[in-house]
């Protein structure tokens, strides 16, 4: 049983500036931020090193943070420039039975996260989701498609703060 | 046969009852409903709670069929998403003449809770197919259920050879 103040500590030893930040005194529990584009070889140590084994995924989620800067478009809708995108994952390990969270931000314009896909299956369809709402693009996922929404369906990403419903869709009306 | 209103006559034979086609086939329709086996929310399970044996929708004729092409009646039971629209038109058309819609519900018949912020959901299944009954409720009792279908027993009734009005 381990505390995420240690695990932080012995993640900060060996990936260095990539583990940026542990995050203490939350209304939630604590969080660590990390680099985006390396979380997947933080998650293969957390999963494999003897003293965390973190087998499972509970949950991975994409949130919208809207903290770029806003601005009317052309029609004087809300558009965000700017900002970031986040992806939270709640993790443990059931032989230690301790549990950790972890944050990595990515910019808006290019949302690039590495998939965590080949570490726990089951971030499979969770990726997806986050893709399909949010438009965070995860990198080395095998079947990154959209999972809720239609195939084709080309307004964009509906989770996004500055996220504009269609007129229509396949010649249906959409508002109401 | 006891709306038709021959009965009181009386005959010298027996098993003979005068009526006309159009009595006839509408007695006919309305008394076995076939419904598609079709659920899609929170709505359906309170359509299963008719069909069951306490309420026993079975009593009206009406009795879940595995195809379209058997069925008479679809109950549009619950949140119809913009995806499942196109399947739900789909059904419609694979159904055969004459056929019934009963839009169950207020996601359904409007969009319900949805209606402003649900960027995924179709506001009203009328906006891809003709509905017959609409049943209000979120979701509708199994009783308001059975009025749907007494209602639109009552549309049933009421039709002409010559023009569908259900």
């Amino acid at each position: 049983m381990k505390s995420p103040e240690e695990i932080f500590q012995s993640l900060k030893a060996i990936f260095g500036d990539s583990v940026v930040e542990l995050k203490k005194d939350q209304p939630v529990e604590s969080f660590i931020i990390i680099n985006p584009l390396i979380i997947d070889k933080i998650c293969y140590f957390l999963r494999d090193n003897e003293e965390l084994l973190f087998d499972s995924l509970m949950n991975l989620s994409g949130v919208d943070d809207a903290n770029g800067q806003s601005v009317n478009d052309e029609e004087g809708g809300l558009k965000i420039l700017g900002g970031t995108l986040s992806v939270y994952y709640h993790i443990e390990s059931t032989s230690h039975g301790h549990k950790l969270c972890l944050k990595v931000s990515a910019p808006r314009e290019n949302p690039l996260v590495a998939s965590v896909y080949h570490v726990w299956r089951h971030a499979d369809w969770h990726e997806r989701e986050a893709y399909d709402l949010l438009g965070i693009k995860f990198q080395n996922h095998p079947d990154l498609r959209r999972i809720l929404m239609p195939y084709d369906w080309e307004a964009g990403y509906p989770l996004r703060k500055d996220y504009k419903n269609p007129e229509f869709y396949q010649g249906m009306k959409v508002p109401y | 046969m006891f709306d038709m209103g021959f009965l009181d006559k009386q005959f010298t034979d027996d098993n003979i009852v005068i009526t006309n086609v159009e009595d006839l086939f509408n007695w006919a329709r309305l008394s076995s409903l076939w419904q598609m086996s079709f659920g899609l929310a929170c709505c359906a399970i309170e359509m299963m709670a008719t069909s069951a044996s306490h309420y026993d929708f079975d009593r009206f004729g009406v009795m879940p069929r595995p195809s379209p092409r058997q069925a008479d009646l679809i109950i549009i039971s619950g949140t119809v998403t913009l995806k499942m629209a196109l399947r739900i038109k789909r059904l419609y058309e694979q159904m055969p003449d004459p056929k019934y819609v009963i839009s169950m519900g207020s996601c359904s018949n409007c969009g319900g809770p949805y209606w402003e912020h649900g960027y995924h959901v179709l506001k009203g299944v009328d906006r891809v197919i003709p509905v017959d009954v609409y049943v209000p409720g979120c979701p509708p009792r199994p009783e308001a259920l059975l009025e749907g279908l007494l209602k639109l027993q009552e549309k049933i009734r009421n039709e002409s050879m010559v023009k569908k009005s259900a």
